[in-house]
């Protein structure tokens, strides 16, 4: 017995240095965004001190000749707009092909469960194309395209749970004289809720955090937060702001924890359902 | 009710189903005839049959490389973070105070995107490195356990919250036989707590799998393959095929395919061995 009461007094201990590391990468970044730019690389681990200190001026200067600000606004609407377009539009099209049972809808719910395991690079050339043709590559029209790549896992996790929920209450609902539309939005999508949150946590952390579809077709031009990253950092070498980069850095983590410590029970719960995907 | 939703079908499936049909189903289709071509834009294509699979295996050894890279980069990060996890899973769910927070902050990483994640430990490595007047792209295997190192610090949290609720699963009973008939801590966790768990451990396996082997973002970021691409993974070296070099989109979706089909093998293997642990348990 003596055993486990040695491991328990030092669990506590040894979890609290674990987390205190698992904290540090990301207090790095912000510690040194605060820095002149000339002390960062080489010597992230100094902290400021009165000769580099330079308080907010790597977030107005860099950022604002970089364009990160625009980007930022750029990847909240592609973020926003997708997400309620794949919410809405998905659950219906879950609820209708698992109500409906014909030919046509049992082969596009395989079609969608199998997207789920093509990786992006199958698809990426070709993609780029088929969407350029359409002239689908600015801000509004890759909403578009991130419902046609969102669709797979949230069709399928949201028709997962159609499946579970009995019909009677619909049909009461289309008895009564409600329209298919009509029974969706007031009676089915309320029941849906719980997955809904689900598949919208999921889409907006991969849509937030995506850098090669929105590279691939809104390019350089018209960046989102992760291209911004990217390209600030590639063909400059030397040149690199680091000041203003670590500025960039940090407003990108920032929404994701105030997102995640908001509401980090149903992030968690969402993250770990979406592990079918695979 | 079917009869009357059906004439619906315009307005519940066609959005998503255009939608899916013009970014993937479509663009799926192409490149599959694509690999098969020799092609500089989309309409101009040329059959040439298996040559660019041929030539994705012997025009140079990036793909072999990339592909051996990978296979390297997912076992380890594979044992890595699982074992890590576990043993952290383990840690937390000893009732504790303060239980939840130390959950709050190791889950935290897996949400930061990965060009973010590659650049912050793009920043650390190299501080660490700089003490040895080296950076990350001196050696090959600085860039190897870099991301070895920051594919665990993403994905332990991830796979922690898993296990915990695989341990909580476990009915306390069976402790308490185990306890009784005076089985050792060591014996009760290798012969009850780890079995009862293995329908955790066979879905974390293939997590950090899928995660590891089709990593690109992070790939890109910490290293961009750097030095000589000797750490260039699979995605990331399908990607410069298409990108680096005219003349090459060929070849590229040629290995874009082969990938696709070592991803799908490898989803079919969870699907069935998924498939039976539900059946056993």
């Amino acid at each position: 017995m003596k055993k486990t009461k040695i491991s328990s007094i030092l669990t506590p201990p040894i979890l609290t240095v674990l987390a205190v590391l698992f904290v540090i990468p990301i207090l790095l970044v912000f510690i040194n965004s605060f820095k002149s730019k000339f002390y960062i690389i080489g010597t992230p681990f100094e902290l400021p001190d009165k000769e580099t200190f330079v308080g907010l001026s790597n977030y107005i200067k860099g950022l604002s000749t970089s364009g990160f600000f625009e980007a930022f606004l750029r990847s909240v609407f592609i973020t926003v707009g997708s997400v309620i377009l794949i919410v809405i539009c998905t659950s219906m099209t879950a609820w209708y092909i698992t109500r409906v049972k014909t030919v046509f809808t049992k082969m596009l719910y395989y079609l969608f469960v199998f997207s789920m395991v093509v990786p992006f690079q199958m698809v990426m050339y070709t993609m780029t194309f088929t969407v350029t043709s359409l002239n689908l590559d600015n801000p509004v029209g890759i909403i578009f395209v991130y419902l046609g790549f969102g669709a797979g896992l949230s069709v399928f996790m949201l028709s997962g749970f159609v499946k579970s929920v009995p019909n009677e209450i619909e049909e009461a609902a289309m008895i009564d004289g409600c329209t298919p539309l009509q029974t969706f939005f007031r009676v089915v999508f309320p029941i849906l809720k719980p997955t809904a949150i689900t598949v919208a946590i999921l889409n907006a952390m991969w849509i937030w955090n995506d850098y090669l579809l929105p590279y691939l077709i809104l390019g350089t031009g018209q960046k989102t937060v992760p291209v911004a990253i990217q390209i600030s950092m590639q063909g400059a070498y030397g040149s690199v702001d680091w000041g203003g980069f670590m500025a960039m850095l940090v407003l990108a983590i920032i929404p994701i924890i105030v997102f995640y410590l908001s509401s980090q029970k149903y992030i968690i719960k969402g993250v770990v359902a979406g592990a079918v995907k695979g | 009710m079917q009869k009357t939703l059906k004439k619906y079908l315009p307005i519940f499936v066609l959005p998503t189903g255009v939608a899916f049909a013009i970014s993937f189903l479509i663009p799926f289709v192409m490149g599959l005839y694509l690999s098969f071509t020799k092609f500089t834009t989309v309409t101009n294509t040329e059959w040439v049959g298996f040559s660019n699979y041929i030539r994705a295996f012997t025009a140079d050894d990036n793909f072999v490389n990339a592909l051996k890279f990978t296979v390297k980069f997912t076992i380890v990060s594979i044992i890595t973070i699982n074992v890590f996890a576990f043993i952290l899973a383990l840690l937390l769910t000893k009732s504790m105070k303060g239980t939840n927070l130390f959950r709050t902050v190791f889950f935290m990483p897996n949400l930061i995107g990965g060009i973010v994640l590659g650049y912050i430990w793009n920043l650390l490595i190299n501080g660490v490195l700089a003490y040895f007047s080296v950076d990350i792209t001196y050696d090959a295997k600085y860039g190897f356990w870099g991301l070895v190192i920051l594919m665990n610090w993403q994905l332990i949290g991830y796979m922690m919250v898993i296990y915990i609720a695989g341990l909580q699963n476990i009915p306390n009973d069976l402790k308490e036989a185990a306890a009784i008939d005076g089985a050792t801590n060591r014996q009760t966790l290798f012969k009850i707590t780890i079995p009862m768990v293995m329908p955790s451990v066979t879905i974390c396996t293939f997590l950090t799998l899928t995660n590891s082997f089709k990593l690109f973002d992070q790939n890109l970021a910490l290293t961009a393959g750097a030095p000589a691409k000797e750490t260039q993974m699979l995605a990331l070296d399908i990607f410069n095929t298409f990108y680096g070099r005219t003349g090459w989109q060929g070849v590229g979706q040629a290995k874009a395919v082969i990938f696709f089909i070592l991803v799908a093998l490898i989803a079919f293997i969870q699907l069935r061995l998924t498939g039976r642990r539900e059946v056993e348990t």
